[in-house]
């Protein structure tokens, strides 16, 4: 159960286009992730990936299929599944403690303003914000707000966090504290995470698998690449890891050209209930292998 | 070194007052005493023939009504003279009565018009056809039907401050940012909760600038409104004054009636102020 906690189940989504047809963004998408696991969605741009996180959230419903979460479809949005949004989406007329406190409160109903905000603030601090939290949005920096919108999506104890692309608007340095940070949290608390990225080498810092979407219209999930670097890998030194390079190299050579030829003309065999688990690096095959697990 | 923008420009205003009055002053002072003329004839005709002094009252004529009014803002003599004081009462207690239910009828109805766009296309005819009405038109109907010129002139208010509200809450709560709103849905927020705790803030800047222009409206109103049906207010006040010839009462209802707007004006200015939130 625990390797199918988020299951993703033929999903397709289409939009009415001009002359009664429909344009489909997607089609047909499996997936599995595991209750634990950080899977990185990468895939050029207007492929569908916000689509699918927000048929995730249960904020968007998809035209075919279904997603299972625990076992059960979603239907609608849930306190189990917190969303950072790209945008950061805080409330500027509330505070930093004023923005988590209102998500913890929608979480415990019945909970006294004092445990709330005992919660909240234990939250802020988790993401070195402590002293901040009187602040407004407009009085913070770029990162510090990416920051109250993880407190936020924290504090609520989700099952599993959903993140758009949360650090793409941020300066490299503060990006690189924040990916950190993040990954911290999530392997201190065992977090299922399901993010948007589209910078590589963020994927392979912080996924444990990289799923590769194909370019949209009609876009698919190709492949899903295992991560082979360590789990007690560190930001500065991944890049010296013998087996970065290899996954670097898989992943632009998909964006760069394979992510329109795959879709045009997908390789023979290639089942997509069953997308192939690539693994790369010295410790296994090179080529990829078909993922061969029973439904 | 120059004086900062604030005082430079507070100098420049008292310039300009101190001309425009002395302006003033100099068109309406007579040009002495004319010589021969027949006594008899001079006396009849009072100061305005003897002296050449004009009927429209001096600056300092003024200043002594308002000093006048000032001094004694809350008299009673009797039905057709009333203090200044008593007049704006009169005035003030109608726009805030005619004005608080419109608040109390816009917001609900513009929440509504805003967050369902069934209801929103609904009542657009009707508000599209009503609101370029003059609110006086709607006048005789009132009198008719309430048979009340104090109620008939809150009704006024009413009708004339209903719109500006109604529309920008509608238009305030309709573009409330998607985002905040998948906040609240993804917190499971209920729709009660999450009027309160998103769209009201959200739109709280909006909604405040349509009742300031209301506010605005409704005291352009109320004075023709006065007029019309006459009794009490300050708009009776001026006509009132008017049809005595007392031009330098005129002159002090119109500065009062200024001062009030403006003071009005600027109470909701403060309140948009306080719900404005920088992004
Ligand atoms: N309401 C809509 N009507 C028609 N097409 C839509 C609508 N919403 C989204 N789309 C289309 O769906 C596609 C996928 O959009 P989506 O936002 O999921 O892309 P994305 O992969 O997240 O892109 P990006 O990387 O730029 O964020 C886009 O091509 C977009 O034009
Ligand atoms: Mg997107």
């Amino acid at each position: 159960m625990t390797d199918r906690f988020i299951s993703v189940e033929g999903i397709s989504k289409r939009y009415p286009a001009p002359g009664g047809r429909s344009t489909t963004i997607f089609e047909d998408l499996w997936l599995r992730v595991g209750q634990g696991e950080f899977v990185c969605v990468i895939g050029h741009s207007g492929c569908g990936k916000t689509t699918v996180l927000n048929i995730l959230a249960g904020l968007d419903q998809p035209s075919d299929g279904a997603i299972l979460v625990d076992g059960r479809e979603i239907r609608g949005t849930s306190l189990d599944r917190a969303v950072i949004f790209q945008g950061h989406a805080l409330l500027p007329w509330k505070t930093v403690l004023g923005n988590v406190a209102y998500a913890v409160s929608s979480r415990w109903r019945s909970a006294g303003r004092q445990e709330i905000e005992a919660r909240a603030m234990r939250a802020i601090a988790k993401v070195g914000l402590a002293g901040a939290e009187h602040k407004r949005p407009s009085e913070l920096s770029g990162g510090m707000k990416q920051r109250v919108g993880i407190a936020r999506a924290l504090a609520i104890e989700p099952k599993i966090l959903l993140m758009d692309e949360p650090f793409s608007a941020l300066d490299a340095l503060t990006r690189g504290t924040l990916q950190e940070e993040a990954r911290r949290i999530c392997r201190e608390t065992g977090q299922t995470v399901y993010m948007i990225t589209h910078d590589v080498d963020e994927a392979i810092y912080l996924a444990d698998k990289i799923v590769l979407m194909t370019n949209g219209p009609n876009a698919k999930i190709a492949e899903i690449v295992e991560n082979p670097l360590p789990a007690d890998r560190r930001q500065g030194d991944i890049h010296h890891d013998p087996n970065f390079y290899a996954v670097r190299n898989h992943l632009i050579d998909f964006l760069v050209s394979r992510s329109v030829t795959f879709r045009d003309a997908p390789p023979a065999g290639w089942d997509p209930r069953h997308p192939p688990v690539v693994r790369l690096g010295s410790a296994a095959a090179p080529a990829a292998e078909p993922a061969s697990r029973a439904a | 070194m120059t004086a900062p923008l604030r005082l430079r420009a507070l100098f420049l205003s008292l310039l300009i007052l101190v001309l425009c009055l002395g302006a003033w002053q100099i068109a309406v002072s007579g040009s002495g005493a004319t010589a021969d003329m027949d006594p008899d004839y001079a006396k009849l005709m009072g100061q305005t023939a003897t002296t050449g002094k004009s009927a429209m009252p001096s600056p300092l004529d003024v200043g002594k009504t308002i000093w006048g009014h000032l001094r004694d803002p809350f008299y009673v003599r009797g039905s057709n003279d009333k203090g200044i004081g008593i007049q704006l009462a009169y005035s003030l207690g109608r726009v805030t009565l005619g004005y608080l239910i419109a608040v109390l009828v816009a917001i609900p109805v513009g929440f509504l018009i805003g967050m369902s766009p069934l209801m929103g296309r609904a009542l657009d005819p009707f508000i599209q056809l009503l609101k370029p009405v003059s609110p006086l038109a709607w006048m005789p109907l009132a009198l008719y039907t309430i048979k009340d010129s104090g109620i008939s002139s809150i009704f006024v208010i009413f009708i004339c401050s209903v719109w500006p509200m109604l529309i920008n809450t509608a238009f305030g709560v309709a573009s409330v940012r998607k985002e905040w709103l998948n906040v609240a849905r993804t917190l499971e927020v209920g729709p009660v909760r999450r009027a309160f705790t998103v769209i009201l803030p959200a739109a709280a800047p909006t909604i405040l600038t349509g009742m300031r222009i209301s506010i605005g409206i409704a005291w352009l109103v109320i004075v023709a409104a006065e007029m019309l049906v006459g009794g009490t207010g300050i708009g009776y006040f001026v006509w009132n004054e008017w049809n005595n010839l007392s031009i330098t009462n005129v002159i002090t209802s119109i500065l009062v009636i200024g001062v009030v707007g403006m003071i009005l004006d600027q109470l909701l200015a403060q309140a948009q102020r306080a719900v404005t939130f920088p992004e």
